[in-house]
């Protein structure tokens, strides 16, 4: 009984060391590899394609497996894998770095003497210079976080703005422009804030807006990219380059709307998350905050911006710093006197909390690392990953794919010709649905005109007809009226006579008399 | 005392305010560099800026820094250039390619020991080397093109150099479009064509016109002068003076090219070297000793000089310093080539030209699928939808 026991004990303790030296063994090919510089043609390369390929079917097999007792096995062996496949797929971005340098025919001379071409990257540096810089901020946090002071503290200006109300409908999102410059940089910088976030009582759609603002600068690009006559080195870069996450200082942890979002946006932009008004936490708080909130991202899958430790000259102090994400900040620009120099602080009744004070807050690690350090790195990373990721989505959304199922590369010109000819296709049909409208609407239009004319022309008719019928009326009665005065004329003219012969004879008589009184 | 919380800052306490007013020791490296940026960061006194003194306190945010940064990155991912040479056989091409990059990187010294025969047709080689100094890498590119007007009948030999040209754009305009882009496109589009005039010291001949007109609009062309100590110095200039003439009548525009100049300093700049346009050189890589100094590169002629006298009896042996800028225009070139320009060609190569070439090709596309019937305008509208 104890013999079997033992030996099972001696198996287990074998195994474990096996499966210890495969994971380590693993781990360190993928990583010589690397420094070997061997990955192009080292068989390894095809051994991780077929990984990835077989990834599901391994899946799968795990699936049905995790019923049986070797659950545990299989999963650690799982969990090897898939940290190696990640590896992979991280160095594969970067092995073109090395493949640069490498290839067919190509080997390195000496030089025996100074060529110059040493200034290289000053005239690359001169020539950036005098084309400018831009940069572009987006600030998303609940309205009251202080996002604006934050901004004018870190840029040490003062941008105009009002605070905004709490009494928004929806999350808008603002955006202003500045050139900022020093010595001899101008720097284009755009700071984008939210306006209303977190401040309606259902909170589902917050996120939209902001998604969608980012997604209309990457629009943007890809539309100039894809124009065929475009101006690229004159272009104005609106494409966010870094994220602001303000995560309001509560002491416990995240808000599920803050969880949701971040989600939402962390493939889209580099987020950097940052405790506002870290003033309100005490020391022991907020390192217990942290903690909380890292591992709070970390096991939703949330992936923040880890600043880049790959270049020897700033691994160290980027590495100590991806230790004190999130960044605990406080904004002020109001200056106060304290010993004998003007520095930006809080006044409170029981102290002064000075912004740029290492011990007090993050905010200086904050524009080391945003500003004085990475900037270049953020605005690449959101060039190269971020925007690829947005093109390459939009792209096969629309349709266009890189190589047939027989591998062979789609031409250029029948991709186009196809998508055109479906284009002009859609163009005609609607053209056609259109004039088929219009026809018909203008049979309508015709009936309805043709009876207004028949009803027109009957009010014509009956018009027309009372007009007779009155003109016949007043014809007869133009006619009696005649007779009438033809009547009275002739008895007139009777009247006239007989007055007339009346008078002849008064005359001769009255004649009469006269000669007779002359006589 | 209950419900009192001890903020992080009060620690500090009020008395350690004015004890810590004195600043810390003010770091001496300049603000880029940010291996010094850790210790900075301990010694930061509350409110002062580092770095450099000239920058007033409170005002200074550190955008300044991101040169450096882009600096660094520029020197990790390192430089591709690529040249191509064009002249006629025999006028130095490749001892001067060897020459202005002080190594043995053309064509010749890759494959030594070819019989040098002259190709039927002209024929395009292509050489690549990693060239480091001071830790700029570089890798650099050279196009030779042997048999370039060496027939009888030279009618067309540009079209091989034309079609080469057209397929490094083709080349990179088709990892711009894929779906799934590299991160950081191979860039093998020539940058600069170096033209050879042969020293006759008339006039351009047609070929020479031909070849510089068909090529001056799809790639950067530098005219220089080969062989040029053959020329003495008056003769050297009228030589310039007819060139300078010939292209502006036949309208060519060589690098610099008047349209692109981007600011009044760069036009000045470009004035002074579009006035010395063609450079007159002479390639020679060897080492030679003059009056025991060490003169590299250079070449000896034996010139007739001084007549040998009782105390000299030997003639005199004239020694052309070939980074001499009495002696000729090497230097310009260089600086020109490599220590000046090479960003602004890899940018007009990049803005221009490129983009030209791209506009050709999209709209040959176009043209092909639009049938007869259709005859629609538009095609910005369509291919913005695309």
């Amino acid at each position: 009984m104890i013999e079997m026991f033992r030996q099972l004990l001696v198996s287990a303790v074998v195994f474990g060391f096996v499966f210890c030296a495969v994971r380590y063994f693993l781990d360190r090919a993928t990583f010589s590899c690397r420094a070997n510089r061997m990955f192009d043609s080292c068989s390894l390369h095809l051994f991780w394609q077929r990984v990835m390929d077989a990834d599901y079917i391994y899946h799968k097999i795990y699936n049905i497996c995790a019923n049986l007792c070797v659950d545990c096995i299989l999963y650690s062996t799982w969990e090897v894998l898939r940290a190696c496949r990640d590896k992979w797929i991280l160095l594969e971005n970067d092995r073109l770095y090395f493949s640069l340098f490498q290839g067919e025919g190509c080997r390195t001379v000496p030089l025996s003497g100074h060529v110059g071409f040493d200034s290289l990257p000053d005239q690359l540096v001169n020539k950036s210079v005098n084309h400018g810089f831009c940069f572009n901020i987006l600030c998303v946090g609940e309205t009251g976080l202080g996002k604006s002071t934050l901004m004018d503290t870190l840029f040490n200006t003062k941008f105009e703005g009002d605070p905004a109300s709490h009494s928004q409908p929806g999350v808008q999102l603002k955006s202003s422009t500045y050139d900022l410059q020093e010595s001899n940089v101008n720097l284009k910088l755009t700071i984008v804030s939210t306006v209303g976030f977190g401040d309606q009582i259902n909170k589902e759609d917050s996120y939209k807006p902001i998604v969608e603002f980012i997604d209309a600068q990457f629009e943007a690009y890809l539309q100039e990219e894809l124009k065929i006559k475009r101006v690229l080195h004159n272009y104005h870069d609106t494409r966010i380059h870094a994220c602001l996450y303000f995560i309001a200082p509560t002491g416990h942890s995240l808000k599920s709307l803050d969880l949701v979002t971040m989600k939402k946006l962390d493939s889209k932009v580099n987020i950097i998350p940052i405790i506002a008004k870290s003033d309100a936490i005490s020391k022991s708080e907020l390192t217990k905050f942290k903690i909380k909130i890292t591992s709070e991202l970390v096991s939703n899958g949330v992936q923040i911006y880890q600043f880049p430790t790959d270049d020897e000259s700033v691994a160290e102090i980027n590495g100590t710093m991806n230790a004190h994400l999130p960044f605990a900040v406080i904004g002020s620009t109001e200056e106060l006197k304290i010993g004998n120099k003007m520095m930006k602080a809080r006044q409170y009744p029981w102290g002064t909390v000075q912004v740029e004070n290492e011990a007090h807050c993050d905010f200086v690690k904050l524009r080391e690392m945003l500003i004085r350090v990475n900037m270049e790195d953020l605005r690449e990373q959101t060039h190269t990953r971020h925007y690829e990721l947005y093109r390459r989505c939009k792209l096969e959304e629309m349709g266009f794919k890189d190589t047939d199922p027989d591998s062979k590369p789609f031409s250029l010109q029948e991709t186009y010709e196809a998508k055109r000819n479906e284009f002009l296709g859609e163009l005609q049909k609607k053209e056609e649905a259109m004039r088929q409208m219009f026809v018909q609407r203008v049979k309508e239009k015709e009936a309805e005109l043709k009876e207004a004319e028949k009803e027109l022309h009957e009010k014509f008719d009956r018009l027309k007809k009372l007009h007779q019928d009155e003109k016949k009326k007043l014809e007869d009665k133009k006619k009696s009226l005649d007779d009438e005065v033809n009547a009275f004329k002739q008895r007139k003219t009777a009247a006239e006579l007989l007055q007339s012969q009346a008078q002849q004879a008064g005359g001769s008589q009255t004649l009469k008399r006269d000669k007779e009184r002359k006589n | 005392a209950p419900g009192q919380r001890l903020l992080c800052w009060e620690e500090v306490g009020k008395g350690q305010f004015l004890s810590r007013g004195t600043p810390g020791p003010e770091p001496v490296a300049p603000m880029g560099s940010s291996m010094e940026a850790p210790a900075m960061l301990e010694e930061l006194p509350p409110g002062a800026a580092p770095g450099k003194g000239a920058h007033e306190l409170f005002g200074y945010v550190g955008i300044e820094a991101v040169l450096d940064q882009m600096r660094v990155k520029t020197m990790k991912t390192g430089f591709e250039f690529n040249i191509m040479v064009v002249g006629q056989s025999g006028l130095g091409k490749s001892t001067m390619v060897n020459t202005l990059f002080k190594s043995k990187v053309s064509r010749k010294a890759s494959q030594p020991g070819q019989e040098e025969r002259i190709p039927k047709t002209v024929q395009l080689q292509s050489v690549t080397h990693v060239i480091e100094e001071k830790g700029v890498k570089m890798k650099l590119t050279v196009t030779d093109t042997p048999g370039f007007g060496d027939q009888i009948n030279n009618e067309n030999c540009w079209d091989p150099i034309i079609k080469y040209i057209n397929e490094q754009y083709e080349r990179y305009l088709r990892e711009e479009i894929l779906i799934t882009r590299k991160r950081k496109i191979p860039d093998t589009r020539v940058h600069g064509c170096v033209y050879f005039v042969p020293p006759t010291g008339h006039w351009l001949r047609p070929l020479d016109l031909e070849f510089m007109r068909r090529l001056s609009k799809i790639v950067n062309v530098v005219p220089v002068i080969a062989k040029a100590d053959t020329l003495t110095l008056e003769e050297r200039a009228e030589f310039k003076q007819r060139i300078q003439q010939d292209l502006k009548a036949h309208a060519i525009s060589v690098y610099p090219q008047e349209d692109f100049d981007e600011d009044p300093d760069d036009r000045l700049l470009n004035n002074v070297i579009r006035e010395k346009i063609p450079f007159a050189v002479v390639g020679a890589d060897q080492e030679h000793q003059v009056n025991g100094r060490r003169v590299t590169p250079g070449c000896t002629l034996t010139w007739v000089g001084a007549l040998p006298t009782a105390t000299s009896p030997q003639p005199a042996l004239s020694c052309l310093a070939v980074e001499n800028p009495m002696h000729c225009e090497f230097p310009m070139l260089r600086d020109l080539l490599i220590r000046s320009h090479l960003q602004d060609l890899k940018d007009i190569t990049h803005n221009v030209h490129y983009e030209s070439y791209r506009v050709r090709r999209l709209n040959e596309s176009n043209r092909v699928a639009l049938s007869p019937a259709n005859g629609l305008p538009g095609k910005d509208e369509d291919d913005s939808n695309l």
